[in-house]
Formats: structure tokens, sequence, C-alpha cells
């Protein structure tokens, strides 16, 4: 990796402006988390056994697919396999980085991935398709900076959550706050109309397919829908060449 | 209630799994580029993952019991509209903020 004089003072600037973009999640990663701890203490496990889960799997939706399937009594291993398959669209914010974060060292890497969730996924991913100009350092404090933010949060809230419990009513509605975040993701990456078709798309697919045992309709929404933004996108260069670049 | 052992099981095997999800692509092709169609197709993970996760859970909320909830879905259009123009924490409060409001002003849903 190059290094220039400079080097440290924007990966610093980098790693801040990360921090700062992923701020208003907070508003979203504290009740979010504060919840899983209420309803895993409700499904009678022990505050250490709920910490251990969001320490060791950070994926709220994933954890929360678990819980309710081992109360349903239903087999540990379809209790796996259920909120694995919910993490699988993590797969492919996996290979989305890899422009952005492939360069860094195995270890560094390692510790992206343990990090990863939707939140800075997306705020990560428009900021580096908007600055094209970052440096592969930036990009990577700016990652951090991102998930430094959201993942003390994530622990803190969670702890809270099991601990004061119950005092938290259901009229709150809190369970609203997950749509409206990814609701709040999605709608500032329409930036053309092949990303506006691929949301459509996914968005009916996954009411059609939500039969599908397993979470498993998620993923061919999503797949659909991305296939669909891609071929948009090949179609409209076609109509039009290229008389920019 | 959940067994102790089940438990343990399942979070051990799912944090090493989820781990191995999110470290597939970042730790294989660490270094290396993608083929343009990957490229191509990847830009598109986000705006496809978001709505797929969100439709369902607007269109037949679990807090109803799977009854679509008019007040939700316009609380999610207000949320939608909002962050088009102005971004994600206007979003966020314009959902939670219509939820709020048509809850307090429409008791009877």
């Amino acid at each position: 990796m190059t290094q220039r004089g400079s080097g440290h003072v924007t990966r610093r600037a980098a790693f801040l402006r990360g921090y700062l973009d992923c701020a208003p999640f907070i508003l979203i990663v504290a009740p979010y988390s504060m919840m899983f701890g209420v309803v895993a203490r409700e499904a009678g496990l022990d505050v250490v056994q709920v910490m251990a889960m969001s320490v060791l799997v950070i994926a709220g939706a994933s954890q929360f697919t678990a819980l309710a399937l081992l109360q349903d009594n239903a087999p540990v291993f379809v209790a796996l396999l259920g909120a694995l398959v919910v993490n699988l669209r993590m797969a492919m914010y996996s290979a989305a980085l890899v422009p952005h974060l492939g360069h860094a060292r195995f270890g560094v890497r390692a510790l992206m991935a343990y990090l990863m969730v939707d939140q800075a996924f997306a705020v990560a991913v428009r900021t580096y398709e908007d600055r094209p100009e970052m440096m592969p350092g930036e990009k990577v404090a700016y990652y951090f900076g991102c998930m430094m933010l959201i993942c003390p949060f994530w622990y803190g809230f969670t702890f809270l959550g099991a601990v004061v419990g119950q005092a938290i009513p259901p009229s709150y509605s809190l369970d609203f706050a997950v749509p409206v975040c990814f609701i709040a993701l999605t709608a500032p990456l329409l930036r053309s109309g092949p990303h506006v078709l691929a949301a459509f798309v996914a968005g009916i697919a996954s009411l059609l397919f939500a039969w599908v045992p397993w979470s498993l309709g998620l993923v061919i929404a999503a797949l659909l829908g991305l296939v669909a933004g891609a071929q948009a996108e090949l179609f409209l260069r076609r109509q039009k060449p290229e008389t920019e670049a | 209630m959940i067994a102790e052992a089940d438990f343990w099981l399942l979070t051990i095997l799912l944090g090493t799994g989820t781990f191995l999800i999110r470290f597939s692509f970042l730790g294989l092709f660490g270094g290396r580029t993608l083929p343009d169609w990957a490229l191509l197709h990847l830009k598109y993970v986000g705006v496809a993952v978001f709505p797929a996760l969100f439709m369902p859970l607007v269109v037949w909320p679990e807090a109803t019991a799977g009854e679509t909830d008019p007040i939700r879905v316009i609380a999610a259009l207000a949320a939608f509209g909002i962050g088009l123009r102005f971004g994600v924490i206007w979003s966020i409060m314009a959902g939670m903020g219509a939820l709020y409001a048509l809850q307090y002003l429409l008791p009877a849903f």
C-alpha cells in the first residue's frame, strides 16, 4: 500500500465522516437492539445468554428468527437454517464490498466481516459510489467509522433491554422501526431508472414469494430485483451508445 | 422455555455461520477484481434486498397478526416519500411520526 504524507490525516477524517454519516441510525439501532433484549428475556433467556447471542451473531433479524423458531420447538438445525437464510443477504454485501475493501489485510477483512450490518453497508456503498476519488485506505477507515458507532450501541442497548425489559409497552409500536429503517435506507439509493426497477421488482416479488419456507422468499426476491436492475442498465446502455465517457 | 443446551448449540453455530457468510466474498476474493458482469449486478444489491425485507413487514405486520394496517401503510409511504427528498434521518422521523400521529388520531385501528 502506498503511504503518503497526508495519508494518516485523510484516514482519520474518513473515519470521522463515517462515524457522523451513520449517526442517524442510533435512532434505529437503539430501540431495535433493546427490543431484542426484551423479547429474548421474555423467551426465557438469561442476561448472559442474551448478550452472548448479540455479541456472537450481531444480526438482529436472524436473532429474532432463531429465537422465534426455538420457541416454537423447532429442532435446532431448522432454527439455524432459518436464521442463516435471513443472513444470506450479507453474502451479497460481502461481494459488493470487495471492489472497495478487498485490498485490506486478511485480519482487517475478517474484522470488517464480523462488523458487517445493513445500515453501515448501505451508507458505505453509497459514499464509495458518490466519491470515486476516495483512496483505498480512506474507504477502510470510513467503513470502520460507520461500524464503530453502531456496534457499541448494539451491545449496550441489548443489555439495557435485557435488564429493564418489560418496561416498554407494546403501544409504542417499536416493531415498525424495523421496516421504517429499511425504507429510509432504500429511498436515497433510488438514483436511476434501473435502481427504481430493481427495488420495485424485489418489493413485489417479496410479497409473491412470502409463502416460501425458511425466509427463502427474501433471497429469491432480492435476486430477481438485482437481475432486473442490471438488465435494465444493460438495456439502457444499448439504447444510448456511450456519448460521454 | 428454551433448553440451555439447544440455545448454546444454536448460538455458536449461528455465530460461526453468520461470520462465514459475511466473510465469504471479502475473504475469498480479497485484493482480486471481480468480472464486469458481477460488478454490474452487485450495484443493485442494497436496492433489491431492502425492499424485499420491508415490504412483507409493512403489508403484513406481525404486531397486527399479519392483518394489513392502513396506518402502517400510510406511515411507510410517508417515510418513503420524505426519504426520497430529504434523506435517512428525516425519513425515519416521518415514518415513526406519521405512525404515532395516526394512531393517536384514529384510535379505532
